[in-house]
């Protein structure tokens, strides 16, 4: 389906994550493997866990237990002898860098047109020269099909449009992963399908994408992996197929029953 | 079929009370314009005299040299208390409160002397390492602390009390998800600061920086209690020798609203410039609807002396 086998980096290893706020445990050691240019979609009712899953894998969130490692390299700490050291702010920036992520409500930074938001990373980030920035800025939103929208303000775009945009700013920096938090729940219905193939086109470009969504068709379509998440654990993991027309758990089976339209559950 | 009232003539709503709310409004203001204009008690040809004269221009500049040194030190000095308010050190956080906790309830007036007397409380001012006989520098401290250092010094500290609430209110309007997101990009902490989040913080902050700005302006006027010779002690100086006492306030009252109003132009463009991406599109200069109004009146003229 995706071109996994070529894909040589991106292999992201998460291992029994906990994570609680307050007194409330929202990830009870989840773990997940996704291949080099696999496409894994975190599915599961609301409070789950999978935001704060996805955002635990760049460190956004820190865990409080088990460790997530992207090609072998652990992120937020550094392994030295027998001991973790906690990274500093700058390590942990660099990693992030490395780490895409597109959120829900878009997050561009209004003041700035959307070339300047895909541009903006790159130079203070990865010390690009801003000339470079800019010709790899207008590639990538010709690339989500917004090149002509270059000076626009996110104001002035579409909510499809703005994600377009977020996307190429997460591209930008090259990252050998990408993170998507239901990159499509904030967005009119007539707007989610420009967004999802441009993620689509992604799915087949080799970067390992993670997706935490409720588009179940979409999910069906595009992910090698489907991990059902409740109660911050992963309560059932496998091909698209095999959650989709045949969950083992109940809980699974519960959750499809109210999700999917009758037609499609086949 | 629907009756076609195309050809109807449309007779405009009127409204006659708005009519009558200008008219007596208009009156209130002619009257006023006019009892200016007409009692001789204002004295206009002193005011004219004096307002130009070096001595109240070296007043005016004094003034405008306090008001902008203060304002410039006022907010890096409140920016710098903003930031240590919103870290994450408890340290700072309470240093940072307890400094505008004790500059805002304090009189401007009060803290002006206090720093003008400071050589009664300290005699020398030395910087050298704490707790050991090392020192670097060393002055009385009367030598150190002139009109002018006591003037900018009460004025910064006060103004950064309250411009420090004024710049945490602008960044605590920004949406977290902008820092989160500037994060997830790997853009570094001071970065991330200057770059996305004070630009979106300052619609939030520019108007009420502007009043302060402003009352600062006037604000300068206490620093006559340390006989120090901007605008208002010049004038005062100046109407004791000569007795035309409301002529010479008034001449100090019009070089403050003529400063008042060219800030206040300042604001109306640097407020458009921030707004960039906030709305999705500007609106018009004052100059640009002028050239509009202009350019459609000369097309309507035109027009009806085509017809």
């Amino acid at each position: 389906m995706t071109t996994a086998a070529t894909a040589t980096r991106g292999l992201v290893e998460i291992t029994k994550v906990r994570k609680s706020f307050g007194a409330t445990e929202v990830l009870k050691g989840v773990s997940l493997t996704v291949e080099p240019g696999g496409v894994a979609v975190i599915v599961g009712p609301s409070g789950s866990g999978k935001s704060t899953l996805l955002r635990t894998i760049n460190h956004l969130e820190k865990v409080d237990g088990g460790f997530i490692s992207i090609d072998g390299k652990l992120v937020g700490y550094e392994v030295r002898g027998e001991r973790l050291l906690e990274l500093r702010e700058k390590e942990i920036l660099k990693q992030r860098t490395e780490i895409g992520m597109v959120f829900q409500n878009f997050n561009l930074f209004p003041h700035l047109t959307a070339l300047e938001n895909v541009a903006e990373a790159p130079v203070v980030a990865q010390g690009r020269s801003k000339e470079e920035a800019r010709r790899r800025g207008l590639e990538l939103l010709d690339r989500v099909g917004l090149k002509d929208r270059a000076g626009a303000y996110p104001r002035q775009l579409s909510g499809g449009q703005q994600q377009r945009v977020a996307i190429a700013r997460a591209l930008a920096l090259d990252p050998k992963t990408l993170l998507f938090d239901e990159p499509t729940s904030a967005l009119d219905p007539e707007l989610v399908n420009e967004v999802l193939d441009v993620i689509r086109e992604l799915a087949k470009s080799g970067t390992t994408l993670i997706i935490v969504t409720h588009e179940m068709g979409f999910a069906r379509d595009v992910a090698d992996t489907v991990a059902f998440m409740d109660e911050g654990q992963i309560v059932e993991q496998g091909s698209p197929e095999q959650i989709f027309t045949n969950p083992q758990e109940p809980r699974t089976r519960s959750f499809f029953s109210k999700v999917l339209e009758p037609a499609f559950n086949i | 079929m629907a009756t076609d009232y195309s050809s109807y003539r449309v007779v405009a709503a009127k409204h006659p009370w708005r009519w009558v709310g200008t008219a007596v409004v208009a009156l209130g203001v002619l009257a006023v314009a006019w009892s200016l204009a007409t009692n001789p008690r204002w004295e206009w040809g002193v005011v004219a005299q004096w307002f130009t004269a070096q001595s109240v221009i070296n007043g005016l500049l004094e003034t405008l040299k306090l008001t902008a040194i203060s304002g410039i030190l006022g907010f890096v000095l409140g920016f710098i208390l903003a930031l240590m308010r919103l870290s994450a050190s408890p340290l700072l956080v309470s240093v940072s409160w307890t400094f505008s906790w004790i500059f805002r309830s304090t009189p401007l007036l009060v803290q002006m002397l206090l720093w003008y007397n400071l050589g009664y409380l300290y005699e020398k001012i030395s910087l050298g390492i704490p707790f050991t006989d090392v020192r670097f520098f060393e002055m009385q401290t009367t030598t150190l602390i002139s009109q002018f250092a006591a003037a900018v010094l009460g004025l910064t500290l006060n103004q950064a009390a309250y411009s420090a609430e004024i710049i945490r209110g602008g960044i605590l309007s920004v949406d977290q998800g902008q820092l989160e997101a500037a994060a997830a990009l790997g853009i570094p902490a001071w970065r991330r600061s200057t770059r996305i989040v004070l630009p979106q913080a300052m619609r939030a902050i520019l108007p009420t920086a502007f009043n302060e700005i402003i009352g600062l302006v006037k604000g300068t006027s206490i620093v006559y209690v340390l006989a120090y010779s901007e605008l208002f002690y010049t004038v005062q100086v100046i109407y004791n020798r000569t007795q035309q006492v409301l002529p010479l306030l008034l001449v100090a009252t019009l070089w403050y609203v003529v400063i008042t109003s060219v800030l206040s132009v300042f604001q109306y463009y640097i407020e458009r410039h921030y707004s960039k991406g906030a709305v999705r599109n500007l609106p018009l200069t004052p100059l640009q609807k002028a050239r509009k109004f202009f350019a459609t009146h000369a097309v309507a003229n035109n027009r009806a002396r085509s017809l």
